[in-house]
């Protein structure tokens, strides 16, 4: 027998086995060699990265593609106590917010940085939802790299989209709310009082962000958004709901009218009015948070001004376009002609022309205002109907053939449809209740059609119960021929929403593997053991601690005292791959430390009680790691127990370790 | 009956993959073997030239008969970052093996080459083999350039008293 045909033999009884085991629901989407193509062998890489947000996790994941495994958690807005992130001395900074250190948020939406409307691999932006800001994360690194609050916004949901160059990036705000001088307002005053804006955020060439303007839009709830390309490059998209600006009980009274709105943004005549001067300075406060690789920590800096455009005074910023039922996904194909609407509750799909759009403008084909801003006519701007497609569209990503590929979360299912016709071509049942779904590149000029992912809110039965909170889930579906095939699923960290995925050798070949100790510009440094020691300053007490297999130096620390502050300042003297230290000390009231070869980072510890105290590493880094462990002595308030350090020094007899230098 | 066939069926499955797997690496460390031994002097005592030179890109090291002070100033400075928390200038073994002496010890390649090479030597180099079964910690690669590990090097030379 071949290995050909060994192997095929075993897809088969591997598939047999599959059938014969769940003869019902589920299983019945799978079909033969489903276990074939989502195997990815031992030892072997996948053929995409998959950037998954977390939700309410307020961290991303990547996973590898079509495996489903996971190989890394990102913290990004929360703390991760695993990884030291908003513990460590270094990292605080990075959750720093106006509010003051926020150690948790909700990141629904990651973007991949592209270049002439392709995915680059240079970083992957997020949002988070709840105090506005968005990160950007450098994937040389796959660590959060910057963070920038947004002032003027509340619920940040329709962000961190990008423009096709990665010009900028957009935040828009979920929720209205009063701006300004006076905003204790009673709340039944939404129609007068309250505001939406829409910022776009500059991004330069190493990545840096800055607001470089906000748009002062109406009070509606502004949902997803996604940019124009090729020839509507210059233009932003953004879905609305509560048009009807309830400010209670939107279930149903933010469900009141027909139809909601796309809100197209011509952001090329924005920047004009900027230029012109016609941006209004308002004074405002929001953080700017960026981490530095030299010297492996973050700083944060308040920032006052942003520059505020009002499209209801600047006529051609901004237009609407109705859009049936509480619009949700606004989706724009890769040759950016076309811009789909998914309203959560019509039974239809409207597909706009970006061309038909331009005509209706250019015509004043407009229905009328509202709040100065011009209402195009439905039928003006409209391609054509998907009818019938599902229950509650959601989201679209587009496989580049001229297919578009849509989620409907009641009726639990990805439905392919043709762009240029509107046929519906396939349909396949995702288990249960599909939000987004990704192809690789599935919002660029380029996808790369190979999988649909759907990643899934509800799992009930789909694995092992535990207990009354269940995984969320990611399914795969092979997209390479005409049907949709489910080859996986497998569950997700925190509750997905949008994710992305990119071809691994854009990102694999830049992985930093260490950094240099001889360009670690921490002041807190020790490059090499004889620049380990401890210095007293005041009640402050530095260690400045070096860590190699398989021991740290000083080990022996004594002449501390109650009421002292003691900042392990930890170097990982290691430089190569995969050998992080990790340092930890009893009674610490944050976490532990992670440290990379070549990195310090900084523990603060504020003992309560006398005696002495061990410290080890965390992170088994060779057979000698047990081995890896050291003592502080914490003596009374006002002790004259000298302060020494120390490596490798034997015990004097009974007495006690005399001071060493 | 079922089970079986599928276990069955799984280890063929696996066992098709995984052995082709191995093979594949078992080819690939030939070729590097055989690449390495191609880059050093074909004669007669080859092998134990080999074992005395190590593995890696240091065949034939030029060494002064005097001290490069500047060289070894240098190496110093490497030393301090990188070596000086497990190698001791003295005799004595503190995670790896002291210093003194190991110039007379080992040739300059073979330091170089461990040096440089550390996962390599570990995983072929028989004298590097016997050295971590005495110290059970695997040297770590400490990302030393070619010309790290030659300061380096005339920094252990000054260390063994050459002026």
């Amino acid at each position: 027998m071949t290995k050909k045909s060994i192997l095929s033999l075993a897809v088969v009884v591997i598939a047999l086995s599959y059938t014969a085991c769940k003869p019902k629901d589920a299983s019945t989407a799978v079909s033969g060699d489903a276990a074939v193509k989502a195997y990815v062998a031992p030892g072997k890489y996948d053929e995409f990265y998959n950037f998954v947000s977390g939700g309410f996790s307020g961290q991303m994941s990547v996973y590898g593609l079509p495996s489903g495994r996971l190989f890394r958690v990102i913290p990004v807005f929360s703390v991760d106590p695993e990884k030291g992130y908003g513990y460590s001395e270094e990292s605080k900074p990075m959750l720093n917010t106006s509010h003051g250190f926020v150690p948790w948020d909700d990141l629904h939406h990651t973007e991949l940085s592209q270049t002439n409307g392709e995915i680059d691999g240079r970083w992957v932006f997020g949002n988070a939802n709840n105090t506005p800001r968005v990160a950007r994360i450098d994937l040389k690194t796959f660590r959060t790299a910057e963070i920038i609050e947004l002032p003027n916004s509340a619920g940040n949901h329709s962000s961190p989209f990008i423009t096709e160059n990665t010009e900028y990036v957009i935040a828009g705000t979920r929720f209205s709310v009063p701006m300004g001088d006076n905003t204790d307002v009673a709340i039944d005053t939404y129609k007068k009082n309250f505001k939406g804006t829409v910022s776009f955020i500059s991004v330069g060439k190493a990545g840096e962000m800055d607001i470089a303007f906000q748009l002062m839009l109406p009070g509606v709830n502004f949902d997803l958004s996604h940019a124009g390309k090729g020839p509507s490059h210059g233009w932003f998209f953004f879905s609305c709901y509560n048009t009807e600006q309830a400010n209670t009980l939107l279930e149903v009274n933010a469900s009141q009218r027909d139809k909601d709105f796309i809100m197209a943004v011509n952001w090329k005549k924005a920047e004009e009015y900027l230029k012109a001067g016609k941006g209004v300075k308002k004074q405002v406060k929001y953080v700017h948070n960026v981490w530095d690789e030299a010297t492996h920590s973050a700083k944060s800096t308040v920032r006052t001004e942003v520059t505020v455009l009002d499209p209801a005074i600047l006529k051609d910023i901004c237009y609407f376009i109705p859009c049936p039922k509480s619009p949700h996904g606004c989706d724009v194909d890769p040759t950016g002609e076309y811009i789909v609407g998914s309203g959560k509750l019509a039974a239809l799909i409207p597909v706009f022309s970006f061309t038909k759009m331009q005509k209706a403008i250019a015509d004043k084909a407009f229905e009328g205002d509202f709040e100065g801003i011009p209402v195009i006519k439905y039928e003006a701007a409209l391609h054509g109907e998907v009818k019938k497609p599902g229950l509650g569209p959601l989201h679209t990503e587009f496989d580049g053939k001229g297919n578009a590929y849509t989620t409907f979360f009641v009726s639990s299912e990805i439905v392919k449809w043709n762009i240029k016709d509107l046929k519906v071509l396939d349909r396949a049942p995702t288990f249960y209740s599909v939000g987004h779904l990704c192809i690789p590149g599935g919002d660029s000029k380029k996808p790369s059609p190979k999988y649909v992912i759907a990643y899934n809110k509800i799992t009930k039965d789909r694995y092992l119960p535990t207990g009354p909170e269940l995984a969320q889930s990611a399914q795969i579906y092979d997209i390479s021929g005409d049907k949709m095939q489910l080859i996986l699923d497998f569950p997700t960290i925190g509750e997905p929403h949008y994710a992305q995925a990119a071809p691994a050798e854009l990102i694999s070949k830049n992985s930093t593997k260490i950094f240099k100790i001889e360009e670690n510009k921490n002041p807190y440094v020790a490059k090499g053991e004889k620049e380990a020691k401890v210095v007293r300053e005041g009640n402050k007490v530095h260690v400045y601690m070096t860590s190699i297999r398989s021991h740290f130096s000083p080990d022996n620390i004594e002449g501390v005292k109650i009421g002292d502050e003691v900042y392990f300042h930890v170097t990982n003297l290691e430089q190569d791959w995969d050998v992080p230290h990790g340092f930890a000390v009893k009674g610490a009231n944050n976490a532990e430390l992670l440290i990379m070869p070549g990195e310090t980072q900084t523990l603060k510890w504020v003992p309560e009680k006398v005696g002495v105290y061990p410290m080890y590493c965390t992170d088994f880094c060779s057979a000698l790691h047990q081995e890896m462990q050291g003592y502080i002595r914490v003596s009374p308030a006002g002790s004259n127990v000298p302060l020494t350090f120390s490596l490798g020094k034997l015990p004097a007899p009974e007495a006690a370790a005399p001071p060493t230098k | 009956m079922k089970k079986w066939i599928i276990i069955a069926g799984m280890t063929i499955f696996l066992f098709a993959c995984g052995g082709n797997d191995a093979a594949n690496k078992e080819e690939s460390k030939t070729e590097g073997s055989t690449s390495a031994e191609a880059a050093a002097p074909a004669s007669a005592d080859k092998a134990a030239a080999d074992a005395k030179r190590g593995i890696g890109k240091f065949t034939k090291v030029e060494v002064g008969a005097t001290l490069d002070a500047a060289m070894a100033e240098s190496g110093t400075k490497v030393y301090d970052v990188k070596c000086g928390s497990c190698h001791k200038l003295t005799e004595e073994r503190l995670v790896g093996p002291g210093w003194k002496g190991v110039t007379s010890r080992r040739t300059p390649e073979w330091v170089m080459n461990f040096a440089t090479n550390v996962d390599e030597m570990l995983a072929k180099d028989p004298e590097a083999q016997a050295q971590l079964e005495i110290c059970l910690v695997r040297m770590p690669n400490q990302n030393l350039t070619d010309d790290d590990a030659r300061h380096v090097y005339e920094f252990m030379r000054k260390n063994d008293g050459v002026k």
